[in-house]
């Protein structure tokens, strides 16, 4: 009988034991099961050979005054414009309460005459015309998103239609007097 | 259909439209397993873990593989050196191959040891053969893909395998290439199959586990569970079992994987394939040495004088029928006796059985000269006499050392062992 007692004694700590031991591997399998899915996941980001196309460099000594070259940055269109006198004047002339994302034209170029913003409507993704002589501008001269109507001044800024915000300015920098490296 | 008035709305709710609740209750929870069932039986369960994790690194690598000739090595580097953890994909997943077949051998072998494959188990031990074959269909088409120098002469050798049938060879050879040697026919339509073959797996798997269900486990005694006592319910008690079977595969796997990637490849498979230049000696992985001793060391078969079958197609036909006698094993064991703990003959011709399964791996590793070759041709002999000969024979003459009543009574007799 007093046998009997123990092994009910027993059985009862056997308990609570075990459904410690039964929480804590069930959580670390949890766990590492959920830390392994990692390497899976991060598989698909880009990788270090993706990642180090992100950088590209561009000469701009042969465009002149008044032209638009398209450059590719991490397998987007860059819009480059050198603009025109009239052009800056009018892209910073501009009253900032007219505009849906108020931001002024200084703050978008490094140099007033050239103008590099991502050529990917900030809408839904097309890339809006006007690089090309010929075709459409919009009424404010800048780009003109043929998709869904999205019109963009001298600046590159969002004047007319659904696109929520400007053209972006991606990260830049003048490497020398001509030429510049985006990213 | 769960009738435990314990569950929760939800569930009931569910499982009275669509009853998986009940299925997984009654498959996985309840489902009466042999109270003595060794570690050997967590095989099974690791080879599905196996092939899931195959899956797994199997679709994240095909994201980033390229099946064309000039680009699949150059991707493949690009995995190992540019993507994100893309070296622990690819070891992941070619060290999984070995893992796979060193796990699904160690099942193969405790299903002949302990007799699991005779009746009411016939179709559960075929369908398990024919995991096997497609198996090794899927392995060695996915070695051809990283397009080294091994993965393109190995797919050379083994689809040159088929130019041995009789009149049609060189056709269904042209056929099986695309083209007239291994080129980019032969390496997109590997890749395809190479996708498609473990979904087939999984299928077969699924049959193999319905039978499984449908005739419960065998046990290392080999006798009938017929008492409730017999069993216990499948979980918590195999589950954990299995669990803990899972954790040191993983340690082995793992170990493998961080510590000696490379151990059961070849070095010559990173070099790229070049279709003019064969390496000097050509091997298949290690999971295929056995059969590939098989089909070098057969010669000529000859009867008074006449060539019969030339050696080429000897070696073919023994290559695969290696694999093909597995089918008829469950008759050509009569003993109505399963385990080998109960068959003093059978059991050593067992242990002989499986030494002369490595023994035939080592000759497949080396070349095909001199001794390796006498050793093979006896290796090679004894296979097909272990089967044909030996296991009906042994059946018929042994006399098996009485059976347990029960698989409870020989448990409980062990354990009042132990004690005293």
């Amino acid at each position: 009988m007093n046998k009997k007692i123990q092994d009910a004694g027993a059985a009862g700590d056997d308990e609570s034991r075990r459904d410690f031991l039964l929480l804590t591997t069930g959580l670390v399998g949890t766990v590492g099961a959920a830390l392994s899915a990692w390497p899976f996941i991060d598989s698909m980001n880009p990788a270090a050979d993706v990642l180090s196309l992100s950088t590209t460099e561009v000469d701009l000594s042969p465009v002149e005054t008044g032209q638009s070259i398209t450059v590719v940055w991490r397998g987007k269109p860059v819009f480059i414009r050198h603009r025109t006198e009239q052009e800056i004047t009018q892209a910073r002339n501009v009253d900032l309460a007219e505009l849906r994302d108020p931001v002024p034209d200084e703050d978008r170029d490094i140099r007033p005459e050239w103008l590099v913003v991502v050529g990917v409507c900030p809408h839904l993704g097309c890339i809006p015309l006007g690089q090309k002589p010929g075709q459409p501008r919009g009424e404010w001269g800048g780009w003109f998103c043929p998709c869904h109507g999205s019109q963009f001044d001298t600046s590159g800024r969002i004047r007319k239609g659904p696109a929520p915000t400007n053209l972006v300015v991606p990260p830049y920098r003048f490497i020398n007097e001509t030429s510049i490296q985006i990213g | 259909m769960i009738t435990s008035k314990s569950a929760h709305p939800v569930v009931k709710w569910i499982d009275e439209r669509l009853p998986v609740f009940t299925f997984l209750n009654r498959e996985l929870r309840d489902y009466p397993t042999p109270r003595n069932l060794n570690y050997w039986w967590s095989f099974g369960s690791i080879a599905g873990v196996v092939l899931v994790v195959m899956t797994l690194t199997g679709i994240m690598l095909a994201m980033q593989y390229t099946a064309h000739m000039d680009y699949a090595f150059d991707s493949v580097e690009r995995i190992m050196r540019d993507v994100n953890y893309g070296w622990l994909l690819r070891y992941l997943h070619m060290n999984g191959g070995s893992m796979f077949f060193i796990v699904v051998y160690i099942h193969l072998f405790r299903g002949i040891y302990f007799g699991s494959y005779k009746s009411p188990r016939e179709i559960l031990w075929a369908l398990g053969v024919v995991i096997l074959l497609l198996m090794m269909a899927t392995a060695f088409m996915g070695y051809v893909l990283p397009w080294g120098q091994m993965s393109f002469w190995g797919a050379t050798v083994i689809t040159n395998l088929f130019s041995a049938i009789p009149l049609v060879g060189d056709s269904i050879v042209n056929w099986l290439w695309g083209g007239y040697s291994i080129a980019n026919p032969t390496l997109t339509r590997f890749y395809a199959l190479h996708y498609l073959f473990p979904f087939l797996i999984f299928v077969v798997v699924a049959l193999h586990l319905v039978a499984l269900h449908m005739v419960k486990s065998n046990n290392p005694l080999g006798v009938d569970a017929k008492e409730p006592q017999d069993t216990i319910p499948f979980h918590p008690y195999y589950t954990a079992k299995d669990f803990f079977g899972f954790g040191v595969f993983f340690l082995v796997y793992l170990g493998f994987v961080f510590f000696a990637p490379d151990f059961f490849g070849e070095p010559d498979n990173y070099i790229p394939a070049n279709p003019l230049a064969t390496p000097p000696h050509i091997v298949p992985e290690w999971y295929f040495l056995p059969f590939y001793a098989i089909l070098r060391v057969v010669p000529d078969i000859e009867v008074f004088g006449f060539i019969l079958v030339e050696a080429k197609l000897a070696g073919v036909i023994l290559m695969f029928g290696s694999i093909l006698v597995l089918f008829f094993l469950p008759w050509l064991d009569s003993s109505k006796v399963r385990s080998a703990r109960f068959r003093p003959i059978f059991k050593q011709f067992f242990w002989i059985f499986l030494a002369d399964c490595l023994l035939l791996g080592w000759v497949g590793a080396n070349p095909p000269e001199g001794s390796f070759v006498v050793l093979g041709r006896i290796g090679t002999a004894f296979y097909f006499a272990y089967f044909i000969i030996i296991i009906p024979l042994v059946a018929r003459f042994e006399k098996p050392l009485p059976l347990p009543s029960s698989v409870v009574s020989s448990v409980l007799n062990e354990k009042k062992g132990e004690r005293s």
